[in-house]
């Protein structure tokens, strides 16, 4: 039986039945949760709902389990996979308390290394609530998430980006050319991952192969990745294809992820795929996962549950993977769930807190939609802060304008600008390849090569005769 | 500024000596650089399409038009059905997405009436505004006109339902169009959600049975119908082998992709499949 909360405030008494509701109240506004009828209805409840979450022990989120053992999974893997070991110093706590432990001086990087395992999501999505954005951004700052596969993404003062050079009929000139456009601003020490407009094998293959040859032609240091659903890259690696990274939209809840066609099982099957093709040079982190508030509303999977605290369970089902790269997808899903660019800002800051407190390699894609009320300014403002906060990468495309997902993210001019004005670098494999193909004249000072670097040049010779394109 | 001192000084504006690769594509590509920001034209030319998209987002369906220009076109013995989804306007359609899935009750009666005669049909078209009224005004009657000639061609006979046009409607909505009408399957043909580069996008989404509460996985889609995008003809073919195939295996979604979308796309830079960055 669910435990009831309340407390008086002046002469009102305030009751919560509870825990999802107690959380959900307690979740920063935003029009997900009104949509699913879960937010708090003044906002005097919501700082109520935050008072008494803050008193709550974190050992309730172990024995009062928000979506039933039995039901789901990901409660099942929460909870077996839960060390209490690395949770005993944390075991005293109250939630509020823990917001003062992760911002104390003990909490260094190690310390917060060490406690990962001990973490749930619903601790972390708890403790985000209590937070101002300051505090999302300081705490995040100190976890370190290193991964690898051809390059280390997520050490210290790097900022890397995913090339995405997606086109609407999957144009193989096109998307080479949105490919150099993007090489030659620095772009795609993350991966260059494209999707696909259209979502098959057979056309997965071929974008496969058409990164791969790039890779190993120019010998870049980093991975390519097309961004199928999971049984098409599984069938891609039988058909002998060059997989790199294996791509997977997921959620925190199994029926989210049974609507997106998989379950647990066929990530594992997933990743001991990739596992066996060896393609990694200095590292063997082979998943990319993307998430966003608001995919299982959505799906209708959200078991009463605010979406935030679903999407912190969607870095459960990531790390049980050793991915790469995790990346919360903040604006795509439009003003239904995030309305504008405040909402956008706020969730984007606790996605990659939540994420990186689990031990996820966290990035953002810092984007909105055209039914969204946000602009350039907001992104702006999100990346810089995501900048500041360490967040692990994020998206490239040129001149923000994605042709064939019809958002906008951010470009390559904009990851230049958050590297030059917080003196962040990319991965360090990628940066000294940036300065050996003279893409940089000055890496360390962020200057370009004003020239076309002379390998490119050579390329750009063999451009089709006329450009065909119907206009 | 004399000559002089413009041949010494360096440029402000740096030129990307690839720019001529924007020949091929849409994306923003070689936009030149001020330092390592956009300079002020190619700034400005972004703010003006997202001022435009975002007018495509709030800019209404001309319903009747529609309805007149798709009987000529298909020369239609009926007229189509005219419904309204349960979000009563466009700033509750963005906030509720599921008023925009559901009929009103005025919109129900109409269809029940509609489908008095208890008649099955094979398939029920219906076209709903969904983002980008632009895309449904502008892509309906010649993609149409090419499904109803890729019909007329194919093997089986195809008993239409009466064409349904919905207002303020999301892809679900067509769900409980097509169970009010009797359908096996049904095409929704909705107006994606607006790009910079492409505010008139249309999407089709085809479900076998229809009824009220499917999820995502139940559906196909095929996305990027336009004249910039998949042409009308190569959508209508591919939708095509999508419902003969989902009529064979009375089934649609996730099931279903795998054998029927198994084609590649060869894209339109002039049949050049080859990639210029890897040529020897």
């Amino acid at each position: 039986m669910a435990q009831t909360y309340h407390t008086t405030v002046g002469s009102r008494r305030y009751r919560f039945k509870g825990l999802a509701e107690l959380m959900a109240k307690a979740t920063p506004p935003r029009s997900g949760d009104r949509l699913a009828g879960v937010i708090a209805e003044s906002a005097e409840e919501r700082v109520v709902a935050q008072m008494v979450l803050a008193e709550l022990p974190l050992t309730t989120f172990l024995n009062d389990v928000l979506i039933p053992y039995e039901k789901d999974e990901i409660t099942r893997l929460i909870i077996d996979e839960h060390d209490a070991a690395a949770f005993a110093p944390l075991k005293h706590l109250t939630v509020g308390d823990f917001r003062n432990w992760l911002l104390s001086d003990h909490a260094t990087s190690d310390v917060l290394a060490a406690a990962r395992p001990g973490i749930t999501p619903e601790m972390a999505a708890a403790v985000s609530k209590l937070m101002r954005n300051q505090d999302l951004m300081l705490v995040a700052k100190k976890c370190q998430v290193t991964t690898a596969f051809r390059n280390t993404i997520g050490l210290p003062g790097r900022l890397s980006t995913r090339l995405q050079p997606n086109h609407p009929t999957d144009d193989v000139t096109g998307i080479a050319a949105s490919i150099l456009d993007g090489l030659l601003y620095g772009s795609g020490d993350a991966v260059i991952g494209i999707n696909p407009a259209t979502d098959n094998v057979a056309q997965s293959i071929k974008l496969m192969r058409l990164m791969d040859d790039v890779i190993q032609k120019y010998e870049i240091p980093t991975q390519s990745c097309v961004l199928t659903h999971v049984t098409n890259t599984l069938e891609a690696i039988e058909q002998g294809a060059p997989v790199d990274l294996v791509f997977q939209s997921i959620g925190g809840t199994e029926a989210t992820n049974r609507s997106f066609g998989f379950d647990l099982s066929t990530l594992a099957e997933a990743e001991a795929a990739a596992q066996t093709l060896d393609r990694g040079t200095v590292g063997r982190n082979v998943m990319y996962f993307e998430t966003g508030q608001g995919s299982s509303l959505s799906a209708d999977a959200h078991h009463g549950l605010d979406q935030q605290t679903c999407e912190s369970r969607a870095y459960a089902v990531a790390r049980k993977f050793n991915p790469l790269l995790v990346n919360t997808v903040v604006g795509f899903i439009g003003p239904e769930y995030l309305y504008d660019g405040k909402e956008i800002t706020r969730a984007g800051l606790e996605d990659h807190f939540c994420g990186k407190l689990l031990g996820v390699p966290m990035g953002c894609d810092v984007c909105y939609t055209n039914h969204a009320e946000a602009d350039q300014n907001d992104m702006d403002n999100l990346l810089t802060l995501l900048g500041v906060a360490g967040c692990s990468f994020v998206m490239g495309i040129p001149g923000s304008d994605d042709i064939m997902l019809n958002y906008q993210t951010t470009s390559f001019h904009d990851a230049l600008y958050a590297r030059r004005v917080l003196g962040l670098k990319a991965a360090p494999e990628f940066e000294q390849w940036l300065a050996k193909m003279q893409i940089f004249q000055d890496v360390s000072s962020y200057r370009l090569n004003d020239q076309l670097p002379a390998a490119f040049a050579n390329s750009l010779r063999h451009l089709p005769k006329e450009a065909a394109r119907d206009v | 500024m004399s000559d002089n001192e413009s041949k010494e000084s360096p440029p402000i504006v740096i030129a990307n000596p690839w720019e001529r690769l924007r020949a091929f594509t849409d994306a923003r590509i070689g936009l030149g650089r001020a330092g390592i920001s956009l300079p002020t034209h190619q700034l400005l030319a972004f703010q003006l399409a997202h001022a435009q998209a975002q007018d495509a987002v709030h800019c209404p369906l001309e319903c009747d038009a529609l309805a007149s220009e798709l009987t000529t076109a298909l020369s239609l013995s009926q007229t189509p059905i005219h419904v309204h989804s349960h979000a009563a306007d466009r700033a509750m359609y963005l906030q509720r997405p599921d008023y925009g899935r559901r009929l009103n009750d005025d919109s129900r009666e109409k269809l029940q009436q509609a489908a008095e005669s208890g008649q099955r049909f094979d398939l029920a078209v219906v076209i709903v505004d969904g983002l980008s009224a632009l895309a449904v005004q502008q892509n309906s009657a010649p993609f149409l006109t090419a499904l109803y000639r890729a019909f007329e061609h194919d093997q089986w006979e195809w008993q239409l339902a009466p064409l349904t046009i919905v207002e303020q409607g999301r892809v679900a909505i067509g769900d409980e169009v097509g169970a009010l009408l009797n359908a096996d399957a049904v095409l929704v043909m909705i107006g994606e959600r607006p790009g910079l580069s492409s505010p008139d996008s249309l999407g089709l989404y085809m479900t076998w049975a229809p009824e009220v509460g499917l999820k995502d996985d139940r559906r196909n889609c095929i996305s990027n119908v336009r004249p910039a995008g998949l042409k009308p003809e190569e959508a209508a073919r591919r939708l095509l082998l999508l419902l003969v195939e989902a009529r064979q295996r009375q089934l649609s979604g996730v099931q279903l992709k795998d054998r029927s979308e198994d084609n590649v796309l060869e894209g339109a830079s002039g049949g050049s499949p080859q990639n210029f960055l890897v040529a020897d």
